[in-house]
C-alpha cells in the first residue's frame, strides 16, 4: 500500500492529530507525523498486514535554515529540521515516506540537539541510520541504545550538515586547508 | 564446528582471559579502512564492534554546494568498484525529479554499462573473498577478466575507475566505433572462464569448509537491518529492484529477460547449468551470498548480450545531457537502484535553484555492515574475515 487517502484515513482514525498533514501529490507522497506518535505509527505500519513495511531503507535529516536574513525573509518555511523516513515492504514491494518536523535546536538553545523518539525498537537497522543523523545533522534520538557519532571522530564539535555549520579552523593542532 | 552457542562447552578446560583485539583500519581482510573491535575469549569472538568513518569525505555536504551535474564525479567515488552504477543511481534520481526520460539508445547503453560494471564488481568481490580465505589464485583470474571490462570502459569514457559517464539527461558520449565487436568478443572469452571460477572456488572443498554454515543470516534479520542486494537474496528473500523497484527505474529494464538470483522452493534459477549447492551450505550463510553473486554474473552476461542487440536495433537519436547549471524544479525525490552491492538510494531536496538543497546517499554497504555484530557473535576468530568478506563491502560507499 502506497501513501494514499485510504492509508491516511486509517492513520487518522488511529492516531488522530498525531497525523499532522499528508502530501498525496508529487513524486513521493508523504505523511507528516507528530514526534510522539512516530514509534506507534511505525509499529503499526510494520505489523499491519496491508502495509507490512518490514524494511527501513533510509533516515535522512534536512535542515531548513537560511543564514542570510534577506533569504530567510523570502523563504516559504519557518526554520526547522525535517526527518525523512523511507520505508519499504519486501512483501508488497511498496514504498512509504514519513516525515517528522522538529525545531532546529531544543528550546531554541543553539547547539542543543532537538529530540525525537528512536525507532530502533521497530527496526534494529535504524541504529546506524540514527547515529548518522545524530552525527551529521544533530538530532538526539531518545531511546537509542548507543547514540554516538559514527562517521566523524568522537570529539568532533558541531553538526556538519547544518546550514549554519562553521568548519573548525584547527583540529588537534592541524590547520584547515 | 561452525558456530558455537555456548563458548564454555568448548573452552572449559583451558582458562583464557577476555581480550580486546583491534582488526584494522589497515588490515588486508577489511577491504579498505574498516576497523573492527573484537572481544575474544580464546578463539571465540563474543562481540564485534565495527568502527567506520575513516574514508568520510563529506560527499553529502559537497553535494549541497554543487549542481546536479557537477556532483556526478562524487558519486563515482562512493562505490568505486561500480562507478557506473553509482552514476546511474544519481542520474535517474535527478531525471525523475525533472521528469526527463532518455531515448532508448541511451537506455540500452546504460544497461550495458551497469551490467558490465556489475560483473566487474562481483569479480572483485569473488577474487578478494578468495584472498581473505587464503586462496590467491582466484584473485588473479578475477582481476584478469575485470581488466578487460575496464579496458572496454576506458575506450568508452577514458577512465578506468571513476567514469562519470552516465550523467543526468543521458551519457557523456555514444559508443566508439568497433566497441560492440570488442564487447561481444569479451563475452565470448569470458563465458568459459566462469566455469574455471566455479572449479577454483565454488566447488573447492576448502572454500566450502570455510564458508558453508558460517555467518548464517536469517531472512527476518536481514530485512530488519535493511540488508539488500546479494546479502538479502543470499538469505532467500526474493527482491531485486531491477524487477521490483520504482517504475522510473524498472522502465530501464523493460523488455529485458533475466532471473532474480534467489533460492526459491529449494532451488536457484535453472536457466543455465550451475554448480550444485553443497550439502553443508545453509540458506543465508556466507557460501550462499558468494553463490548469488556468481550466478548474478551469469545473468548480467545474458543482459549485456540482449543490450548489445537492442542497442543496434535502436533507431532514435542520442540525447544531450543536462547543462552544468540546469535548474531543478522545487520538490524532492528519492530513488533506489539495484547496485551490485545492494540498493543504492539517492534523496534529493530542491528549493528550485540549480544547486540541490540537500543531497543524501543511502548506502547499501552501510546497512549490510551494520548487521556484522549480530553475524559474528559466537563465531571463531578466523571466521570473522570469512563473514565480513562475504558481505562484499566497499568503504568508500559506507563512509561517503
Amino acid at each position: 500500500m502506497a501513501v494514499d487517502q485510504t492509508l491516511v484515513d486509517k492513520l487518522r482514525t488511529r492516531f488522530g492529530d498525531g497525523v499532522r498533514q499528508a502530501q498525496l501529490e508529487g513524486l513521493d507522497p508523504w505523511v507528516e507525523l507528530a514526534p510522539d506518535v512516530l514509534v506507534d505509527v511505525c509499529r503499526f505500519l510494520r505489523d499491519d498486514p496491508d502495509v507490512a513495511c518490514d524494511m527501513l531503507n533510509c533516515v535522512s535529516g534536512v535542515d531548513f535554515f537560511h543564514a542570510d536574513p534577506k533569504k530567510a525573509a523570502k523563504a516559504s518555511w519557518q526554520p526547522h529540521v525535517a526527518l525523512v523516513y523511507h520505508l519499504s515492504s519486501t512483501r508488497t514491494k511498496e514504498r512509504l515516506v514519513l516525515k517528522v518536523t522538529l525545531e532546529r535546536w531544543k528550546s531554541g538553545v543553539p547547539g542543543e540537539p532537538p529530540e525525537v523518539p528512536s525507532v530502533c525498537g521497530i527496526w534494529r537497522g535504524a541504529n546506524w541510520h540514527e547515529r548518522e543523523v545524530f552525527d551529521l545533522m544533530g538530532v538526539r534520538f531518545v531511546g537509542h541504545p548507543d547514540l554516538r557519532r559514527i562517521l566523524c571522530p568522537e570529539d568532533w564539535e558541531g553538526y556538519p550538515l547544518r546550514k549554519d555549520y562553521e568548519p573548525p579552523q584547527y583540529y588537534h593542532g592541524i590547520r584547515d586547508h | 564446528m561452525a558456530t558455537i552457542d555456548d563458548a564454555r562447552t568448548v573452552e572449559c578446560d583451558v582458562r583464557t582471559d577476555e581480550m580486546l583485539i583491534n582488526m584494522g583500519p589497515q588490515h588486508p581482510s577489511t577491504h579498505g579502512v574498516l576497523r573492527l573491535l573484537l572481544r575474544t575469549d580464546g578463539e571465540i569472538v563474543s562481540w564485534v564492534e565495527p568502527h567506520i568513518g575513516y574514508l568520510h569525505r563529506c560527499a553529502e555536504k559537497i553535494g549541497e554546494n554543487l549542481t546536479a551535474r557537477q556532483w556526478v564525479p562524487y558519486t563515482d567515488r562512493m562505490d568505486y568498484l561500480a562507478g557506473m552504477n553509482m552514476n546511474l543511481g544519481w542520474a535517474l534520481a535527478v531525471e525523475r525529479l525533472l521528469g526527463l526520460s532518455v531515448p532508448d539508445k541511451v537506455r540500452h547503453v546504460r544497461v550495458l554499462m551497469a551490467e558490465l560494471n556489475r560483473i566487474a564488481s562481483h569479480l572483485v568481490g569473488m577474487g578478494t573473498y578468495g584472498l581473505d580465505l587464503g586462496s590467491f589464485t582466484p584473485f588473479l583470474y578475477a582481476f584478469r577478466e575485470r581488466e578487460k571490462i575496464l579496458d572496454l570502459f576506458e575506450e568508452v569514457c577514458g577512465a578506468r575507475l571513476t567514469y562519470s559517464y552516465i550523467v543526468p539527461g543521458g551519457a557523456a558520449g555514444d559508443l566508439p566505433g568497433g566497441w560492440l565487436d570488442k564487447c561481444t568478443r569479451f563475452l565470448d572469452e569470458f563465458w568459459p572462464v566462469i566455469d574455471d571460477y566455479h572449479t577454483l572456488l565454488t566447488n573447492n572443498a576448502i572454500f566450502i569448509k570455510r564458508t558453508a554454515g558460517i555467518g548464517v543470516l536469517p531472512a527476518a534479520l536481514a530485512i530488519e537491518y535493511g540488508c539488500t542486494g546479494p546479502v538479502l537474496r543470499g538469505s532467500g528473500v526474493d527482491q531485486d529492484l531491477r524487477r521490483d523497484g520504482d517504475a522510473w527505474y524498472t522502465a530501464m529494464y523493460r523488455d529485458y529477460r533475466f532471473h532474480v538470483v534467489v533460492q526459491k522452493d529449494g532451488h536457484y534459477p535453472q536457466d543455465h547449468a550451475y554448480p550444485a549447492v553443497p550439502a553443508e551450505a545453509v540458506l543465508g550463510d556466507s557460501w550462499h551470498r558468494y553463490y548469488v553473486r556468481m550466478l548474478e554474473v551469469v545473468q548480467s552476461v545474458d543482459i549485456v548480450r540482449q543490450a548489445l542487440e537492442k542497442y543496434q536495433a535502436a533507431e532514435d537519436e542520442w540525447s544531450t545531457p543536462i547543462k552544468v547549471n540546469h535548474r531543478l524544479p522545487e520538490g524532492e525525490v528519492y530513488l533506489e537502484t539495484e547496485a551490485p552491492k545492494g540498493q543504492m538510494g539517492f534523496y534529493l531536496v530542491s528549493d528550485g535553484t540549480a544547486i540541490p538543497w540537500r543531497t543524501r546517499a543511502r548506502s547499501s554497504c552501510f546497512a549490510n555492515l551494520s548487521v556484522t555484530s549480530e553475524l559474528c557473535q559466537g563465531c571463531l576468530l578466523a571466521d570473522v574475515p570469512a563473514i565480513v568478506g562475504s558481505l562484499d563491502l566497499v568503504m568508500g560507499e559506507i563512509d561517503r
